[in-house]
């Protein structure tokens, strides 16, 4: 026990955190949470980034969280503070994102009543929290925040909640934070089945047509070095997800690209026509998997997670490993190894016949007298190549392009939001991730319908001296909606259309005191990267893009994997 | 198929909450519920009858035990486990006709706690099938009220237990 003494319960939740190591937490203060805020103003070891919309501060600590590994922390009144934080605490628990948001309430006499500023947040998020606990007693402060980061933080990682009344935040208690946590019903799984990780070992090493499928799961469970070492012993090919897009080298010769909705049709043949599916922290998604029967039909699936419940949710595993990724990759290497020194050849005529087919169906696009969007991305990916560089996006349309043409060499370089698809998340987020890696040059490739959601968070890029680079790819169009409306709606464009003048989106970065480039051309785009990149100051460089530019190839949702369109290809093609 | 899970979590706030918001997020269906202490303070089991595939099952078990406040999750295995439940029927029966009610009621271990001029209250105790035979035998003198607490149950000691503990997989 460290050494107790008396204080506020705001000032307990200040030295709780400054225990916890939190460095950076993103927040907006208002009436219930100002006992917290006034403590702030007497002194904390932590730096608070002042948002301008709570949204935006719960997605700064989410993006922090991404490029740090640790829990982002996020702060916010009661009511429509802590509602605004709803899309991020949604965000985050569907991609596994540890973030631990602390709310206002009013006061414990108040709750139940409709007092001004009340609403039921632990109520509210139930459904999109691992945890959230109301605080009903002072003392219960330093226990409450210690297991909030613990819970946060192990097993398959997500956000937690925790609201405290306005007279809890200023009654007093002796504080001592304690080392261990009290939590009898939590226990995430901490070892692998041995048995398991042979019986893995063994398909995996004597598959002739072997892919690991890696997500998300593998950034949280910090298993990049192993899954470098796996796929390098076994020679297995590896295909990353949206959310694992970084978690392998993109240059490396065994990665093959990324699955599912608008996944290259090599990564996506690979995942169709293997044998073996090690799916590694992965969750067969409908966007990866398109047709779940249609999905590596005949495959036998391994499936690696820390989280039981992912094991036959949506797909039958046929041998299923629980654990902590780290663990179990480094286990299931050892294995693949042995099978591999005692003379169970590598799969290489498989590799070879997915580069065939990578040559056979590269991905492509036509240039024309307009800026293409796909030239933008290649473009930004060309200047930073060499750079120490975090992308983040926003999502849609130049989601996909950027999940196609960025190429990610390290973890927790690639930054996106993947599961709940909250468009606005792309400035935000990249915020959070400077915060996290100063050193880092963060650039938010974001479309002109994300930015317009979060754009008010400019302001805390330049008073918080973050500086991000946000690059639109301004087609003035809602412009995933609209291929989808162009696609399956017979072209009938319904209240998609934004246009690509109003904002100016230039003058509207020099009016938050960033610097704003407007590119017209491909000509004008190298210049204008450079200068944005070169700047050092949060920059906005408008790409004004071809406005009909649809994003391929594709699955159609719900089609099978093999059925996707191509660039080029009409829908009734297909 | 329906299946009995018993639940044991830590009394605290919105526990129950937390359960049966996982149920109807996931779109899965509560046949009945029962919630009472169980012999450890601060503990409370919740039973649950639910209605549904083997595959679902693994699901709700799997995720019922994700709950931070979740101690144990387990199957009650029909044969392996007494289920019990507590029916409280008004039926209308002047006093000539309540004689056989009453007679199959004791037959059937209940009791008759009170007695009106148009009416009688029955309790009864049993598995579930015997509160639907009593139940079916009393609709024909029509039923006023109704009321059934949804099953509560334990393992036996007189058969070997292959009642799964969740973490089947771990």
């Amino acid at each position: 026990m460290s050494g107790t003494n008396r204080m506020t319960g705001a000032d307990a939740v200040l030295r709780s955190l400054e225990a916890e190591g939190v460095d950076v937490m993103f927040g907006l203060p208002g009436g219930a949470i100002l006992p917290l805020y006034d403590a702030i103003a007497r002194g904390t070891t932590v730096r608070h980034v002042l948002a301008r919309h709570e949204q935006g501060a719960g997605h700064m600590a989410e993006g922090y969280a991404r490029a740090s590994g640790r829990p982002g922390v996020a702060l916010a009144t009661s009511g429509p503070g802590a509602t605004n934080l709803v899309t991020p605490i949604a965000d985050a628990w569907m991609d596994s994102t540890p973030l631990v948001c602390i709310t206002g309430q009013v006061r414990s006499t108040l709750i139940g009543t409709d007092a001004f500023q009340e609403c039921d947040i632990t109520g509210i998020t139930m459904p999109i929290v691992k945890h959230s606990w109301l605080v009903q007693d002072v003392k219960e402060i330093p226990a409450i925040i210690k297991a909030a980061f613990h819970v946060a933080t192990t097993g398959r990682s997500g956000p937690v909640l925790v609201d405290i009344p306005r007279d809890i935040q200023e009654a007093e208690l002796d504080f001592s934070y304690p080392d261990e946590v009290d939590l009898p019903g939590w226990r995430p799984p901490s070892k692998v089945h041995p048995l398991q990780i042979r019986e893995a070992a063994r398909v995996v090493a004597l598959a002739e047509k072997p892919v690991l499928y890696v997500g998300g799961g593998t950034l949280n469970g910090d298993a990049c070095e192993e899954l470098l070492q796996l796929a390098e012993v076994g020679r297995l090919p590896v295909i990353t997800t949206l959310m694992a897009k970084g978690a392998f080298p993109e240059s490396h010769e065994l990665h093959f690209g990324w699955p599912g909705m608008h996944g290259p049709k090599w990564s996506n043949f690979a995942m169709n026509k293997c044998d073996v599916l090690v799916a590694i922290g992965a969750r067969f998604d409908d966007r990866v998997t398109g047709k779940l029967a249609a999905f590596a039909p005949g495959a036998t699936i391994v499936h690696l997670d820390i989280d039981p419940a992912e094991i036959g949710k949506l797909r039958v595993a046929d041998v299923p490993v629980v654990g902590p990724l780290k663990m179990a990759i480094a286990e299931l290497t050892r294995e693949v190894e042995r099978h591999r020194s005692e003379g169970v050849p590598a799969p290489e005529a498989w590799l070879q016949k997915i580069v065939d087919w990578r040559e056979e169906f590269p991905l492509r696009y036509d240039k024309s007298d307009e800026l293409k969007p796909q030239t933008v991305i290649e473009k930004l990916q060309e200047l930073t190549a060499r750079d120490d560089v975090i992308v983040t996006t926003g999502v849609g349309q130049h989601q996909m392009w950027a999940m196609q043409y960025i190429v990610s060499e390290r973890p927790r370089t690639f930054i996106t939001s993947g599961g709940l698809g909250t468009m606005g998340y792309g400035i935000p987020a990249a915020i959070g991730a400077k915060a996290a890696r100063p050193e880092a040059t963060v650039v938010c490739v974001d479309g002109d319908g994300c930015f317009q959601m979060t754009q008010q968070e400019l302001a805390t890029a330049v008073l918080e001296n973050l500086p991000i680079v946000v690059v639109i790819v301004n087609n003035g169009y809602l412009g995933m909606v609209q291929q989808w409306q162009d696609m399956f709606f017979a072209e009938r464009r319904s209240q998609v259309h934004l246009t690509r003048q109003v904002p100016d989106y230039a003058m509207l970065a020099q009016a938050y005191g960033a610097l704003g480039i407007t590119v017209e051309s491909e000509d004008e785009l190298g210049p204008a990267l450079e200068e944005a990149l070169a700047s050092g100051r949060t920059a906005v460089v408008d790409c004004r893009v071809a406005q009909s530019e649809q994003c391929f190839p594709m699955i159609p949702a719900g089609a099978a994997a093999i059925d996707m369109i191509e660039y080029g290809e009409s829908v009734e093609a297909m | 198929m329906k299946h009995t899970i018993s639940v044991q979590v830590e009394d605290k706030p919105g526990a129950l909450a937390r359960i049966s918001t996982m149920f109807a997020r996931r779109g899965f269906n509560i046949d009945s519920l029962a919630v009472g202490p169980t012999e450890r303070s601060g503990v409370s089991c919740i039973t649950l009858r639910v209605d549904c595939e083997q595959h679902s099952l693994e699901q709700i078990e799997k995720q019922i035990h994700k709950l931070v406040n979740v101690l144990r999750v387990t199957e009650l295995v029909p044969g392996e486990a007494v289920e019990r439940e507590l029916l409280l029927l008004k039926v209308a029966a002047a006093a000539d006709k309540r004689a056989d009610l009453i007679a199959s009621a004791a037959a059937l271990g209940g009791r008759t706690l009170d007695l009106g001029a148009d009416a009688v209250v029955f309790e009864l105790t049993g598995t579930p099938e015997e509160l639907d035979s009593f139940q079916e035998l009393a609709r024909p003198h029509g039923i006023q009220e109704l009321i059934r607490t949804g099953r509560i149950g334990m393992s036996r000691p007189s058969t070997r237990r292959t009642s799964r503990r969740l973490s089947a997989i771990n």
